[in-house]
């Protein structure tokens, strides 16, 4: 047992203890594969890329998630070695990048344009990178047919990149930056070219491509659904700083500020103050509400306090107004003025009632959905129908931010 | 309609007429047997071979593909390294004036740039000592001038439609820079090279003012021989000469033409090929 040298020298290819094996980021013992420090990128006084800390393990897909403009190919161009960062510091496996040339770093790019190579054939394009390392011929040769082979293009191999599909094309960018064995291959919107349902279709296949060559995958993509889908973890992005961390399921079920609530799928935002607290809950006072909102705690916050709500459509329960009471709290009255009908489930689009005036004026809209369980042509609740919304504690999140 | 498009038919015949029938009786008159240029005497081809034992003729045709061979190549290589600058090093300081000074030889009168480009041999002769003369260097470093204009233009406006995550993937699958442009860049951009050496070619070969101005004794190309032959008289072997410049010139320009408007339409395909991938 050389419990010291175990210490100091973490070797990188470290297997992660068992119980953090699909979740490295939770092993205080883990160090980050990829460890992004202060890093920050200007264009002349522009800053696209804000002061950014970002921890990436083994074996990782990690999305990063912005919309359009906010710095996602930046940051990914600075792994690449294409951008030089004005500050801060990028490690991967433990070695500074600063200086390094993208042609000596341990990472491959996938292009959004794809970038494939237009006067060599695609077996052609898939060995570049191995013909730059001077591989052997015949491993060159046997590492190619096996990447075709992962993309499944062995069909393709005599053909140039402009007698092929979107699709196609897609993959033989995937197979030549995945044939050089990167320790991190970077994409930067692998999918974005193609058409819904191709995209949908090879998300799963992105997904099980990593699974089996093992290597850590840095995504960007603007498609929130396509983040949810793939990634071990997200980072939300805006304006060149990072919003938020997190699982897919942290991201959408406890958004850390108002920007991620609002990005990733739809929510109602409402804005309050702290009445009081109890052991249970916190009771939030909303001037656009009757009643008081209820939620579990949270973070901490004081009484007085400016806070914000926020409720997924999918945890409101609605229902047709009966009359009688409302329960103390949780519960709204309203009037349907829209309805969209998706097939799984539908959108109802709720006026609420004005504080106690009888809703002549109108209060605020509130949107719920509920899932279509049975085929039934007459819904239980329809248009200009007034209803009673209804939510649990557990379904709301408090944003202080 | 009818009325337009007859009228449109007419001044098209005119213009085409305009332009070519001279040419055409160039080349009819060049295969007249007749020592007179006027009268048709029937045909013949005896000024193709009194051409060929013309010494002063044959001297200056070699001169010229000489000068026209060094010239192209030269500007080619020069060309693309200011394409190159212009095209992929961002905004560098200079950069405007550079890129003036560039494509200033493409607008210059000609007579100017002969005038300056003489006095500027005759005053590095008397201070360095070199070119010693004036003769086929001279005319050639005068060619590769405003020749390399055209090439750093078209090389350029090649570049700038290139895609450079091309370069950039080939530079991230482990290409060092200089590789990079020898397999990735150049392979795409040389059907522009090509073309760009074919048009200084030909450039250099048709230049009459520029190579009068920095000429020497015993060193006249093609096109001021034949000036100097007209200016005694136009004679059938001039005639049979011209014949085969034009003949030359005709072929480099075609092929130079086929070369851009495959390029073009490469360009064109991959455009449409980006448009609809994009959705
Ligand atoms: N080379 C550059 N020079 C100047 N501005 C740039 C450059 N590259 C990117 N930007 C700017 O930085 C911002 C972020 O760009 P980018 O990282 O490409 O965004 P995205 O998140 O859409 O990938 C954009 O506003 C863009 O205009
Ligand atoms: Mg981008």
């Amino acid at each position: 047992m050389d419990q010291v040298s175990d210490a100091t020298a973490q070797p990188s290819g470290r297997r992660p203890a068992a119980e953090f094996a699909d979740t490295p980021w939770l092993d205080p013992a883990a160090r980050p594969f990829i460890d992004v420090r202060g890093v920050t990128k200007k264009f002349g006084d522009f800053v696209a890329v804000d002061d950014v800390d970002l921890q990436i393990y083994r074996g990782e897909l990690f999305c990063l998630l912005g919309a359009s403009g906010c710095g996602k190919s930046t940051l990914l161009r600075m792994l690449a070695g294409f951008e030089a960062a004005t500050g801060g510091q990028i490690l991967i496996d433990g070695t500074d990048m600063a200086g390094i040339a993208p042609y000596e770093r341990p990472v491959n790019m996938m292009f959004q344009s794809y970038a494939l190579f237009p006067h060599m054939t695609v077996e052609s394009n898939v060995a570049f990178g191995l013909k730059q390392e001077r591989v052997p011929r015949g491993e060159i040769r046997d590492r190619v047919a096996e990447a075709l082979q992962l993309v499944q293009l062995s069909a393709f191999a005599k053909r140039k990149p402009h007698q092929l599909s979107g699709g196609q094309r897609q993959r033989v960018a995937l197979a030549r930056s995945l044939v050089k064995r990167p320790k991190v291959l970077l994409l930067d919107e692998p999918l974005g070219a193609l058409d819904k349902k191709l995209r949908e279709q090879t998300q799963f296949e992105l997904m099980n491509i990593q699974d089996e060559v093992g290597i850590t995958f840095v995504v960007v993509t603007h498609d929130q659904e396509e983040a949810m889908t793939l990634s071990t973890r997200i980072a939300v992005m805006n304006q060149g700083r990072i919003s938020q961390v997190g699982t897919p399921s942290e991201i959408y079920e406890f958004p850390g500020n108002r920007f991620v609530a609002d990005f990733i799928g739809s929510i109602n935002l409402l804005e309050g103050r702290v009445a009081y607290e109890t052991d249970d809950f916190v009771a939030v006072l909303c001037p656009e509400l009757e009643s008081e909102l209820r939620i579990d705690h949270g973070p901490s916050v004081q009484e007085g306090q400016k806070v914000w709500v926020a409720i997924r459509p999918e945890k409101i329960a609605i229902r047709p107004d009966s009359g009688g009471a409302l329960p103390a709290g949780n519960a709204v009255r309203g009037v349907v003025e829209g309805l969209g009908y998706l097939g799984s489930e539908t959108i109802y689009r709720v006026r609420l009632d004005g504080n106690g005036d009888g809703g002549a004026a109108g209060g605020r809209m509130i949107e719920a959905t509920a899932p279509n369980l049975t085929r039934s042509a007459r819904r239980a609740v329809d248009w200009d129908d007034p209803v009673v919304l209804t939510w649990d504690s557990a379904a709301g999140v408090v944003l202080t931010s | 309609m009818r009325r337009r498009s007859t009228f449109l038919l007419t001044a098209m015949c005119f213009g085409f007429a305009f332009l070519y029938v001279p040419i055409l009786s160039l080349i009819v008159y060049s295969f007249n047997e007749s020592r007179l240029v006027t009268v048709w005497g029937g045909f013949s081809t005896r000024w193709y071979g009194e051409l060929l034992r013309d010494e002063q003729v044959l001297e200056a045709a070699l001169l010229s593909l000489q000068i026209g061979v060094v010239t192209a190549t030269a500007a080619v290589l020069l060309g693309t390294l200011a394409g190159l600058l212009l095209a992929r090093f961002g905004r560098f300081r200079g950069r405007l004036l550079f890129s003036g000074m560039v494509s200033a030889p493409l607008v210059m009168p000609e007579v100017i740039t002969g005038l300056s480009l003489l006095l500027l041999f005759v005053s590095a002769e008397q201070l360095i000592g070199w070119p010693s003369g004036r003769g086929m260097d001279t005319i050639t470093i005068a060619h590769i001038t405003f020749c390399m204009a055209y090439v750093a233009v078209i090389v350029q406006s090649r570049l700038s439609s290139l895609d450079e995550s091309m370069e950039e993937a080939a530079m991230d699958l482990g290409a060092r820079p200089a590789k990079v442009f020898l397999v990735i860049t150049l392979p795409i951009i040389a059907p522009a090279l090509i073309s760009g050496w074919l048009l200084a070619f030909t450039l250099s070969l048709d230049d009459l003012v520029i190579a009068s101005f920095v000429s020497g004794p015993g060193s006249s190309t093609l096109p001021m021989v034949i000036f100097s032959k007209v200016r005694l008289g136009v004679s059938p072997d001039i005639n049979a000469l011209a014949t085969i410049i034009i003949l030359i010139v005709t072929v480099f320009v075609i092929i130079a033409g086929v070369l851009m408007s495959r390029q073009e339409k490469a360009r064109a395909r991959d455009a449409q090929r980006a448009l609809q991938t994009q959705d």
